[in-house]
């Protein structure tokens, strides 16, 4: 009886210590291939980190379906915002001429641009869908400049990890890792169903991540900051959804 | 009648022949994973319920939202204020917590129903106690055993020992049925693995036919879950609780209540 016990005892403190400096070098590891979202502490850390490090394992260039003409939803759902104010009413009126896209961070060269020369930059158009964290979805064909060419243009620097982008209202902005804002598939969309974006699905811009939740692609953009950690911004938990509670990766 | 062939408990006698330490019902790993999976599943079960809230309505394929029509709108009031609910009140928003709670206890019931899934085939533990006898599953045997159910009629004390046809047939369905069924379903509606495996939501029929499917499983489960508890307070609540627990039986058993 006594020497069973021992065994177990031995057995039992070898697996133990091996589970433990497994959880270890993983965490090592994971930390260092950048699979380690800001919101990782907390009890429901351990969850979000493993949906987070097992999507971008296994789908780290994944592209999001893409579907057809037919398939655009005919009465695509704009969800409630706040009230936009007084100052977006003047811009509204302009026709947007006074909008204006800063883009700055880690940048060789921030600048900022209008809506006119965000719309002379290269096109790309695609059919996809928006999905709500609360469960509706719609489909529609989005217009815009890959977020990777605006990138590319203002020069980021190679320790770079996050995009942090801000809406026009206030106190609204969000952040994406490397692998979603160099994916070909998320755009500063100032069109949709080719015509220009309408007010209450996001325009003059908006950028669209379609690998993600809606509450990822934040309407009315105004500020893109890049930037090699998200501690410094607010909370540091990389957005004002999470700030509220909601996960920071909403690819699921 | 129906479960008669499964009297015997081989490892069980096996063991009392051999003079060694007193047998369990339930194997140790049978009896953890159990109780974990009940928590997972109350975990998702409670934050499901939540997450519907916020949209309790339903659709067949891609796409779905206020501005189409649903196949079953639940009537319901909504934590939403965009959801015509006639209710004209708004629930509290509790999405981040249950959509956070709904993804751990996602992993936790995957990692735990894959171990006991290994477990179970490595040990032979499907093919002894879960898969039902041959013998057993002749239209009499199984009628027998559904007379025998829908008398409300206790199990005798064989039945301390194995499970019948019928347990063994809805433990199948739940185990490599219900339960792969949800677990697709779930991972079809998320954007980043579609992206990475879109033929998982295809095959389906699209995004909002894998929430339907989610939520309609999710009833077959609690029915699962129903069944399972009245059947336990039928056969003796605390010698089925001792075997799952402590893994003991009691053989002379009257501290069991009367049902």
């Amino acid at each position: 009886m006594g020497d069973i016990s021992r065994r177990k005892l031995i057995t039992g403190g070898l697996a133990v210590a091996a589970g433990a400096s497994g959880v270890a070098v993983a965490a090592r590891l994971a930390r260092r291939y950048g699979l380690i979202p800001p919101d990782s502490r907390g009890i429901y850390g351990p969850g979000e980190t493993l949906t987070y490090a097992a999507q971008r394992l296994l789908g780290g260039h994944a592209m999001a379906r893409e579907f057809t003409r037919k398939q655009i939803s005919e009465k695509p759902f704009a969800n409630e915002v706040d009230p936009l104010g007084p100052e977006f009413a003047r811009l509204q009126l302009g026709g947007f001429a006074d909008w204006r896209l800063v883009v700055d961070g880690m940048a060789a060269r921030p600048t900022s641009f209008s809506v006119a020369e965000i719309k002379s930059f290269p096109v790309r158009s695609q059919i996809t869908m928006i999905g709500c964290e609360e469960g509706w979805t719609y489909i529609a064909e989005w217009t815009g400049v890959p977020l990777s060419y605006i990138l590319d243009r203002v020069g980021t620097l190679p320790q770079v990890r996050y995009v942090v982008y801000r809406s026009f209202q206030p106190d609204w902005w969000e952040s994406i890792d490397m692998s979603d804002a160099l994916h070909p598939q998320t755009l500063v969309a100032h069109g949709m169903n080719g015509a220009k974006l309408p007010v209450p699905f996001g325009g003059p811009l908006r950028l669209r991540v379609p690998r993600q939740l809606g509450y990822k692609s934040v309407k009315y953009i105004t500020r893109l900051t890049v930037t090699d950690n998200l501690e410094s911004f607010g909370k540091g938990v990389g957005g004002a959804n999470a700030e509220s509670g909601y996960a920071w990766y909403a690819g699921i | 009648m129906g479960a008669t062939s499964q009297i015997v408990n081989r490892p069980a006698a096996a063991a009392i022949a051999k003079g060694a330490s007193e047998p369990k019902r339930h194997a140790a790993l049978v009896r953890i994973t159990h109780w974990l999976m009940t928590l997972a599943f109350f975990a998702l079960l409670i934050s499901g319920c939540e997450i519907v809230l916020s949209h309790p309505r339903f659709y067949w394929g891609e796409t779905g939202n206020v501005n189409m029509q649903p196949w079953l709108n639940l009537h319901l009031p909504s934590s939403r204020d965009t959801v015509p609910t006639g209710y004209g009140y708004v629930l509290p928003d509790a999405n981040g917590w249950s959509r956070y709670l709904h993804f751990q206890a996602a992993w936790v019931l995957v990692a735990v129903g894959l171990l006991y899934v290994l477990w179970g085939i490595f040990y032979g533990h499907f093919r002894r106690n879960v898969f039902p006898a041959p013998a057993d599953l002749s239209v009499k045997a199984i009628g027998g055993s559904m007379i025998e159910h829908l008398r409300f009629k206790r199990p005798g004390a064989h039945e301390a020992w194995s499970y019948n046809v019928l347990q063994r047939l809805s433990y199948l369905i739940v185990i490599f049925v219900l339960f792969p069924l949800m677990i697709w379903t779930g991972l079809a509606m998320s954007f980043g693995f579609d992206a990475a495996f879109p033929l998982a939501v295809r095959l389906l029929g699209g995004q909002q036919t894998a929430r339907s499917l989610h939520f309609l499983v999710t009833i077959l489960l609690v029915l699962f879950l129903l069944v399972h508890v009245v059947m336990i307070l039928v056969a003796g609540f605390t010698a089925r609780m001792r075997a799952m627990i402590t893994g003991r039986v009691v053989t002379c058993d009257r501290s069991e209540p009367k049902f």
